[in-house]
């Protein structure tokens, strides 16, 4: 337990001493939020979507949960390349325990951010329909949270340095935030479209976001609740299946 | 030795083999080191003295052969292998975003050091090794000297019974150099505890080891006391009876100045 205490606090306070960090990784969501929320909210308006800030919020949150997550998890190859992780894996503690601490410190820091974005569309006009149902919105936010940083240890696990770092931008991390639905509607999508974006875990997601922030959304809570919680669970397994394997 | 020869060897090592696809890194090795004795092996870059110790302390797989590390095998009882030693990795392996206090709180945690001697155990260490003053400052600050007397502090910290030190004091001034080996001797002294460190230096090796293994591309050439190998060899020097056993110098990859000149100067007198 006090292994998976000291690898959170680790996490957890490295990412509040870096103001820069966090700052910066306010600007891509404000630039989202501005450009396609009043880019496209008098189209989306006209063609009887309502009002767009409303729609898009809940996705550009799930964004940065889904960024800050990723690279939390990735942080990990720069622990081996700075040799760090050799210290933390050969001490007399469980690989299970190094993976569950290091996932819920990346995902505490992924949800801190979300929520800082959270707040950040309060600003640009967003209106969550029912203050009461903020609970299970952070529960959304921390369960994405928990499933892509795993999938970011998962992928670091694999990797030997930064060199497949662009890869992962361009071929994972991209299409999974694109392909979702944070952007815009599932209703009306060409089939192949559709099928893309239902095998997006993070649109279930933002669909579990957008239930419980503007009541809005096409799976349903339960199914949103059910599909993400399953694929966090599968990829904690994978995870640590990886991550055991490691030889720093 | 007799009867009690297996209690009295703290590390047991037996054919031991690691290959990494078509290149043996580690070539059938075996060798035993004794409680309480400082223990070196000296050897080129790329002799396999990493390896070998990444197999030691349960980081690496062997590929075959046997490994008894304080009664307990770093394949089968990782956990039971990896609370009987302290290491100080070759590379830097401290968190640089964190302070030197961080640091050690972080190992002492993870190696449970029970929370009533925790902090005086880390207060000790660091005023031994002199850094208390400097406890709050990121370790990003630090010099080299100052991150290796660190990690060193942090490899005593939960009471190991094998020090092992990778190439411990590479790239390090003469006068730290000293400083750090002084600190080790010490507490070998004091609390028996094994050392079993790695070195390219053969002044280093000479000075230091009680005992010293001679490896080169992953076997051992030679086994013994800096005085053994030199009567074995009848040389007056260590660097000269490593020359009789290798039949070469030692191969220097990230020589110091000093070591290049001395290279040097031995090519010149040759020649003459």
């Amino acid at each position: 337990m006090s292994t998976v205490y000291i690898l959170w606090l680790r996490q957890v306070k490295k990412y509040f001493r870096s103001r820069s960090r966090i700052v910066g990784a306010l600007g891509q969501p404000l630039l989202f939020l501005v450009a396609f929320g009043f880019g496209f909210g008098s189209i989306f308006q006209r063609a009887g979507g309502g009002d767009y800030i409303q729609f898009l919020a809940p996705g550009i949150i799930m964004m940065s949960v889904l960024f800050t997550a990723v690279f939390s998890g990735i942080d990990l190859i720069w622990d081996r390349q700075f040799g760090f992780l050799k210290e933390t894996m050969v001490a007399p503690v469980s690989r299970l325990e190094i993976m569950i601490g290091k996932t819920l410190g990346g995902a505490t820091v992924a949800a801190f951010q979300g929520l800082l974005v959270f707040v950040l569309t309060l600003f640009v006009g967003f209106r969550p329909y029912n203050l009461l149902m903020l609970p299970v919105a952070v529960l959304f936010i921390f369960l994405v949270a928990i499933l892509f940083t795993s999938l970011g240890i998962a992928v670091a696990s694999k990797l030997e340095d930064m060199q497949g770092f662009q890869l992962i931008m361009n071929f994972l991390v991209m299409p999974i935030f694109f392909l979702s639905g944070a952007l815009f509607p599932l209703e009306g999508l060409p089939k192949a479209m559709e099928i893309i974006t239902n095998l997006d875990p993070l649109t279930y997601g933002i669909d579990g976001l957008r239930h419980s922030l503007i009541n809005t959304g096409k799976f349903g809570l339960a199914t949103d609740l059910v599909v993400i919680g399953s694929i966090t669970a599968v990829l904690l397994v994978i995870g640590s299946y990886f991550f055991e394997r490691i030889q720093a | 030795m007799g009867l009690n020869q297996d209690s009295s060897n703290i590390i047991v090592v037996s054919a031991l083999v690691k290959k990494f696809k078509a290149f043996t890194a580690v070539d059938n090795i075996s060798f035993e080191v004794k409680r309480g004795e400082i223990f070196a092996f000296l050897g080129p870059n790329g002799a396999g003295k990493t390896t070998t110790i990444s197999m030691l302390t349960t980081l690496l797989q062997p590929t075959s052969g046997n490994i008894t590390l304080n009664g307990s095998n770093p394949v089968q009882d990782k956990d039971g292998v990896r609370k009987s030693f302290g290491i100080v990795f070759q590379d830097a392996s401290l968190d640089d975003d964190m302070t030197a206090l961080e640091n050690m709180q972080y190992h002492a945690i993870l190696y449970k050091v029970s929370k009533d001697i925790r902090d005086k155990r880390i207060e000790e260490l660091l005023r031994f090794v002199e850094l208390w003053d400097r406890k709050k400052d990121m370790v990003k600050t630090f010099s080299g000297g100052m991150k290796r007397r660190l990690e060193v502090a942090r490899g005593l910290l939960h009471h190991p019974r094998i020090l092992f030190l990778d190439e411990p004091t590479l790239g390090l001034d003469p006068q730290t150099r000293n400083h750090i080996w002084n600190y080790i001797k010490d507490i070998n002294k004091k609390e028996n505890m094994t050392v079993f460190f790695t070195t390219h230096y053969m002044d280093e090796a000479e000075r230091v080891a009680d005992r010293i293994a001679i490896i080169d591309h992953g076997k051992i050439i030679s086994i013994g006391t800096p005085g053994d190998l030199k009567n074995q060899t009848k040389t007056n020097s260590l660097e000269e009876a490593f020359l009789a056993i290798t039949g070469n110098v030692i191969r220097e990859e990230e020589a110091s100045g000093v070591d290049q000149l001395r290279a040097m100067g031995r090519m010149w007198r040759r020649k003459r």
